[in-house]
C-alpha cells in the first residue's frame, strides 16, 4: 500500500506539464476571439478626409459636417464672437489648452489656424454627447454672464466659441480640435501635415 | 398507470426524483416566511418572462444599424401580437428590477447576507452586475436615439480608465463611434452570452442556498430543533407549502404586470423613454438624456463627483464602487444578530438613510441636475471663484446623498459592532 500512497513525481510532473500546455493553448484560441472584436478593416477606411467648402457657410453660422462617425463642427467666428473669447477667459478652467488635445497649429487662444475659422469635434470630452450652439441671447436660459458658446444637454457642461470648458463643469477638458488643412475656402477636415506623413 | 410509468422512469434515472425531494418536497424552509420572501421567485417568475418574450422579439427584430428601429416599430405595428410580446419584454425588464431591488432589501432587514449565506449573496450580486449589462445591452437595440446616445456615455465611461481606457472604448465598440458593429455585438451578447451566463448563476445562487438552508425573518436557525415526531419544529416543506404560497404571490404580481403592460406601458417614460421613439442620430443628441430609472441612482453619483486632474475617472470610480462594494457586505456587516427585528438603533436609522438616499439619487439621476435651481452665488464672489464649482442646487444634494451612500458601508463595521442589540428567541417566533 504504501506505494501508492506516495505519488509518481514523474507523473504528476507530466500532469502539470500537459494542464500548464493546455492552459496556454486556452489563451491562444481566446485570441482571434479577443481580436475579432477591435475595427474591422471596412471600419477603419470609413475614416476618410471630409472636404468643405467655406464659401457656403454663413458667418456666424454653426455648420456640422460628419467625420469617422462623428459631428464635426464648422464655424466661420464674427468679430463679436471673437470677443466673447475674451470675456470668457477668467472662467474657464483650461483657457490656454495645456491639458487639451489639438494639432500644433491650433494650439493658440482661438484654438484654430485662423481665428476667423472655428474646426471642432462636437464631442463632449465628458462623455461623448454633442454639445448644442446657445448664441449669447440665450442669458436667460444659461446665466447672466453668459457670452455665447456650447451646452452639453447630457450633464451640463459649458464651452465657449473655441471649445473652451468652463469651470465647475463635469468635462475634463477643452472640446477636441481634428487635424485639418485649411486653403482659401477649401478646408478638408481629418488631414493635415501629419495625417498625410503618416 | 401513471404511477406504473414513474416507476419505470425512476428506476433508470433516479436522479430526477432525487432533485426533485432535496431541492422542493423536502427541502425544509422556516415556516415564517412573510411578504418579503416572495420576490426571489418572482425574480425567476420575470426570468422566464424575459427569455420567453426575448426568443419570439428575435424572430422578427433585425441587428442592423439600417434596420434595427424600423424592425421595432413593425414589431409593433404589423407582426400579430407583436406589440404585446414586445411590451411584455420592455416592462419585463423594469419589472425585474424593481424585484431585484425589494429581494436585495430583503436581505438587507433580515441579514440574509451574513455567515453562513455569504456565497449565496455573492451569486446574487453577480447575478444583479450581469443583469445590468443585459439590460444596457439590451437597450441599444431599438436604435432609438436614447439607445444610441445613452451607449455612447456608457462606453465611454470605460474610455476614461488611465491609461488603456480609450483602446478599451475601442474595442467595445468595435468602431470609432457607437455603430452597427457595436449593434450586431450587443445583440449577440444579449441574446445568447448574458443569458446563459445568468442562468448559470441562478443555478449557482439556488444550489449555494440550498445547502446552507433559508434564511428568514427572525434569523434564528429554523431546522435547530427537531419535535418529538422527528419534524422540524419551526421550518416545512418548500413543497406544497411555499410553492402554493409563491403561486398566489405570482398572481399578484402579475395581475400588476398586466395593468402596466395594457394600460401604462411607458410609465410616462419610466420604463420606455419618449426620446426612444426617435430613431438613432448619431450627429445630434437628445436635449435630455438619462438612463432608465434602474441604473439612476449610480448615474447621479457619477455625477455627483467632480473631475480631478483633468480627469472623469474619479466619478467612474466612485460608480464603479457603489456597486462593487456590494460584494463585501457580509463582512463589513458585523452584527451579531441577523435580523432587524433584534437591531439596535444605529443599523436601523443608517438602513433608513441609505434607502432614502438610493430613492433621491435614483429620482436625480432621471433629472437635469438644473431641476432644484441654482443656489445665488456670484461667480465673482470668493465662495464662487474657489469653492463652489457648480451652483445647480440638485448635484449638491446629489453630493451629499453620495456620502451618505457610501458612509452606509465604510462605516458599517464600526456601528454594526457598536449596535446594542436585543436577545434573539430560541425559535422563530411565530410558531
Amino acid at each position: 500500500m504504501n506505494e501508492q500512497e506516495k505519488p509518481d513525481k514523474t507523473r504528476r510532473n507530466l500532469v502539470i506539464a500537459t494542464s500548464a500546455v493546455g492552459a496556454a493553448a486556452g489563451i491562444g484560441v481566446a485570441v482571434p476571439f479577443v481580436a475579432s472584436m477591435w475595427p474591422s478593416e471596412r471600419a477603419r477606411a470609413a475614416g476618410a478626409p471630409v472636404t468643405v467648402d467655406l464659401s457656403r457657410i454663413e458667418p456666424g453660422e454653426l455648420a456640422v459636417f460628419e467625420w469617422r462617425g462623428k459631428p464635426v463642427w464648422v464655424l466661420r467666428r464674427t468679430k463679436e464672437m471673437l470677443a466673447s473669447l475674451k470675456a470668457a477667459e477668467p472662467r474657464l478652467s483650461d483657457p490656454a489648452s495645456k491639458a487639451s488635445e489639438q494639432p500644433k497649429y491650433a494650439e493658440n487662444e482661438y484654438r484654430s489656424a485662423n481665428p476667423e475659422v472655428m474646426v471642432m469635434e462636437g464631442v463632449c470630452t465628458h462623455l461623448g454627447c454633442s454639445p448644442k450652439m446657445k448664441s449669447a441671447e440665450a442669458k436667460g436660459e444659461m446665466g447672466g454672464e453668459w457670452v455665447g458658446g456650447f451646452y452639453c444637454p447630457c450633464h451640463g457642461s459649458k464651452f465657449d466659441l473655441a471649445g473652451r470648458v468652463f469651470r465647475g463643469a463635469p468635462a475634463p477638458t477643452n472640446l477636441k480640435v481634428p487635424p485639418y488643412t485649411l486653403a482659401g475656402d477649401t478646408l478638408v477636415i481629418g488631414e493635415d501635415e501629419k495625417t498625410k506623413g503618416a | 398507470m401513471v404511477a406504473r410509468l414513474w416507476q419505470w422512469f425512476d428506476s433508470r434515472m433516479p436522479t430526477v426524483g432525487a432533485e426533485w425531494r432535496k431541492h422542493a418536497a423536502e427541502y425544509y424552509a422556516p415556516k415564517n416566511f412573510n411578504f418579503w420572501y416572495f420576490f426571489g421567485s418572482l425574480a425567476l417568475l420575470v426570468l422566464v418572462i424575459q427569455i420567453v418574450s426575448g426568443i419570439f422579439l428575435t424572430m422578427n427584430y433585425k441587428p442592423d444599424a439600417n434596420l434595427a428601429f424600423g424592425s421595432v416599430e413593425y414589431i409593433m405595428r404589423d407582426v400579430p401580437g407583436g406589440w404585446l410580446i414586445r411590451y411584455i419584454h420592455s416592462t419585463g425588464a423594469s419589472a425585474f428590477f424593481i424585484v431585484v431591488y425589494l429581494h436585495m432589501f430583503r436581505a438587507l432587514l433580515y441579514g440574509s447576507h451574513k455567515e453562513p449565506r455569504e456565497l449565496v449573496w455573492i451569486f446574487g450580486v453577480l447575478i444583479y452586475l450581469t443583469l445590468m449589462g443585459e439590460a444596457f445591452f439590451g437597450y441599444l437595440l431599438p436604435w432609438g436615439q436614447m439607445s444610441y446616445w445613452g451607449a455612447q456615455v456608457i462606453v465611454n465611461l470605460f474610455g476614461t480608465v488611465p491609461f488603456i481606457g480609450p483602446d478599451l472604448a475601442l474595442w467595445i465598440r468595435g468602431d470609432y463611434v457607437v455603430s452597427d458593429a457595436t449593434l450586431n455585438r450587443f445583440f449577440a451578447l444579449h441574446v445568447i452570452a448574458l443569458p446563459l451566463v445568468l442562468l448559470g448563476l441562478v443555478v449557482a445562487h439556488l444550489l449555494a442556498l440550498h445547502d446552507v438552508g433559508s434564511n428568514n425573518p427572525d434569523g434564528v436557525d429554523a431546522k435547530r430543533l427537531k419535535g418529538p415526531d422527528g419534524h422540524y419544529l419551526d421550518a416545512i416543506p418548500f413543497h406544497p407549502y411555499y410553492t402554493v404560497k409563491d403561486l398566489l404571490g405570482s398572481v399578484v404580481f402579475l395581475a400588476i404586470f398586466c395593468g402596466v403592460l395594457f394600460f401604462v406601458p411607458e410609465v410616462g417614460g419610466y420604463f420606455l423613454e419618449y426620446n426612444n421613439f426617435v430613431p438613432a442620430d448619431p450627429l445630434k443628441t437628445p436635449e435630455h438624456i438619462a438612463p432608465v430609472w434602474y441604473f439612476t441612482p449610480f448615474y447621479s453619483i457619477l455625477r455627483a463627483v467632480p473631475p480631478l486632474f483633468h480627469s472623469q475617472f474619479p466619478g467612474v470610480l466612485a460608480m464603479g464602487i457603489a456597486t462593487l462594494i456590494l460584494f463585501f457586505l457580509p463582512w463589513l456587516d458585523r452584527a451579531a444578530v441577523k435580523s432587524i427585528r433584534y437591531r439596535g438603533t444605529l443599523y436601523k436609522s443608517w438602513l433608513a438613510a441609505f434607502v432614502v438616499v438610493f430613492l433621491i439619487l435614483g429620482y436625480l439621476g432621471t433629472e437635469p441636475t438644473t431641476v432644484w435651481g441654482q443656489f445665488p452665488v456670484s461667480d465673482d464672489s470668493f465662495l464662487g471663484k474657489y469653492i463652489v464649482d457648480t451652483k445647480d442646487v440638485a448635484t449638491w444634494v446629489a453630493r451629499v446623498c453620495t456620502v451618505v451612500y457610501f458612509l452606509f458601508f465604510f462605516l458599517m463595521p464600526w456601528y454594526t459592532a457598536r449596535d446594542k442589540v436585543k436577545p434573539v428567541p430560541e425559535r422563530v417566533v411565530w410558531h
